[in-house]
């Protein structure tokens, strides 16, 4: 690892003043971050900590669940309202990486990444959350811009992420590389008042999107069988030494059929 | 160089850090505190599994200037002066759950943390996807398993239930 001046700010004021230097990063959990550091894949000249900003917690109030950005894996996993209100993101929380690594990494920090492989961009999308920033709300539409991109300038925060109830629906089905458990294939499947929304991570070389064909299928019957004659084109999937696009292809057809499955 | 402050296994100690040293290199290099082990240094083995404030965490994937001010406990802090182990270290011990010993420091520090996550009780399936992040290439895990599921009733102060019987 490059060495670099590690900062720990008390306000996202003086955040946000240091993540405006050139070559500064923001560190949240760490998770993907420090393995990214260890392989001199990034040379920040100042790391700056998020975790003195106060921003972990999560908030239910009656029409929304408020998720703070440094708001850890285990801590969206372990929570009553969210298991209560939207089982399918706690399950997603509780099936990332393992115990340790959910201690540490955060629903911020994630989406700030924007991995193409990532578990939460597919909840955010499906369940259309807004991502709250120090200078904004975003919406998950407009919030996603492709792989490892988002609508984030690079000196603004995320503080929240906020999900609208109440959700009818939800689930989410991930096939997992067998050796690094992240998703070759992530559906997040939701029925809320956005509507019915499907949502595939780990697929795309564009990152998290929208599966419109089953949306509309679903819209009429939220069933296995409604959408199991889809087929994705596999143009625009990931073709690599864990599977081929048309794999990859197949298994999201098989994945949101099980997450349906396991939301109705 | 920017100093850190910790509290390691109960005792306080001040420490001149880079900003990029690890927590796992704070503990082994400038504490000698060497029983917590690096395996694949890339947050997938646990051999490097500490306790910060209470919580298993991989110490090779946290900067030692993350833990400013917290309480860290390692593998050497679980015995009690006397030499007295600790339940789930005695239970290792009882039911042979290590063969050449690199991963059990991580492997013991995880599995407290998973007996104190379930006081309600500890399945056999539970214990298995709580050994998710620690890989042990000797023992097939079998023997692990067992001590964890003896261990729990033991640090829990109860009858074993059936599961773990």
């Amino acid at each position: 690892m490059y060495d670099f001046t590690y900062q720990k700010p008390s306000s996202i004021a003086d955040a946000v003043k240091l993540l405006a230097e050139p070559e500064a990063k923001a560190l949240a959990g760490g998770q993907t971050f420090i393995p990214v550091l260890k392989q001199r894949l990034n040379k920040p000249s100042t790391l700056v900590d998020l975790a003195g900003l106060g921003l972990a917690g999560i908030k239910a109030e009656g029409d929304k669940i408020t998720i703070g950005a440094m708001t850890t894996h285990g801590a969206i996993a372990a929570s009553p309202e969210i298991k209560k209100a939207i089982p399918g993101l706690s399950m997603m929380a509780g099936w990332i990486g393992d115990t340790q690594v959910r201690h540490c990494g955060t629903m911020g920090g994630s989406l700030a990444n924007n991995d193409p492989s990532a578990c939460y961009p597919a909840a955010v999308l499906a369940l259309n959350a807004t991502i709250v920033t120090d200078k904004r709300r975003i919406g998950a539409d407009e919030y996603f811009q492709g792989m490892f991109t988002t609508a984030l300038a690079t000196d603004e925060l995320i503080t929240s992420i906020e999900f609208a109830l109440p959700v009818e629906k939800s689930a989410y089905e991930k096939f997992r590389n067998p050796a690094s458990r992240y998703a070759m294939v992530g559906v997040f499947v939701a029925k809320s008042a956005a509507g019915v929304r499907v949502a595939v991570t780990g697929a795309s070389q564009n990152g998290v999107f929208r599966h419109t064909e089953m949306e509309q299928a679903l819209s009429g019957n939220w069933s296995p069988d409604a959408i199991a004659h889809i087929k994705t084109p596999p143009g625009g999937l990931n073709s690599d030494i864990h599977g081929s696009a048309e794999y990859r292809a197949h298994l999201i057809t098989v994945m949101a059929k099980r997450a349906v499955a396991a939301a109705s | 160089m920017p100093q850190v402050t910790l509290t390691v296994n109960g005792k306080s100690h001040s420490v001149e850090v880079e900003g990029r040293t690890l927590l796992v290199e704070l503990l082994r290099e400038k504490l000698a505190l060497t029983g917590t082990h690096v395996g694949c240094d890339t947050s997938q083995c646990g051999a490097c599994v500490v306790h910060v404030d209470g919580r298993s965490i991989k110490s090779c994937t946290m900067l030692a200037m993350q833990a400013n001010g917290a309480a860290v406990t390692t593998i050497e802090g679980l015995a009690q002066a006397d030499g007295t182990l600790h339940p789930m270290q005695e239970m290792f011990r009882e039911h042979h759950a290590l063969q050449c010993g690199f991963c059990t420091p991580g492997m013991v520090m995880s599995a407290i943390d998973l007996v104190n996550m379930h006081p309600d009780g500890l399945t056999e399936h539970e214990i298995r996807e709580g050994l998710e992040g620690n890989l042990c290439r000797c023992t097939g895990y079998h023997n692990i398993v067992k001590a964890i599921a003896a261990a729990w009733p033991l640090m829990h102060n109860k009858q074993a239930p059936a599961a773990a019987a």
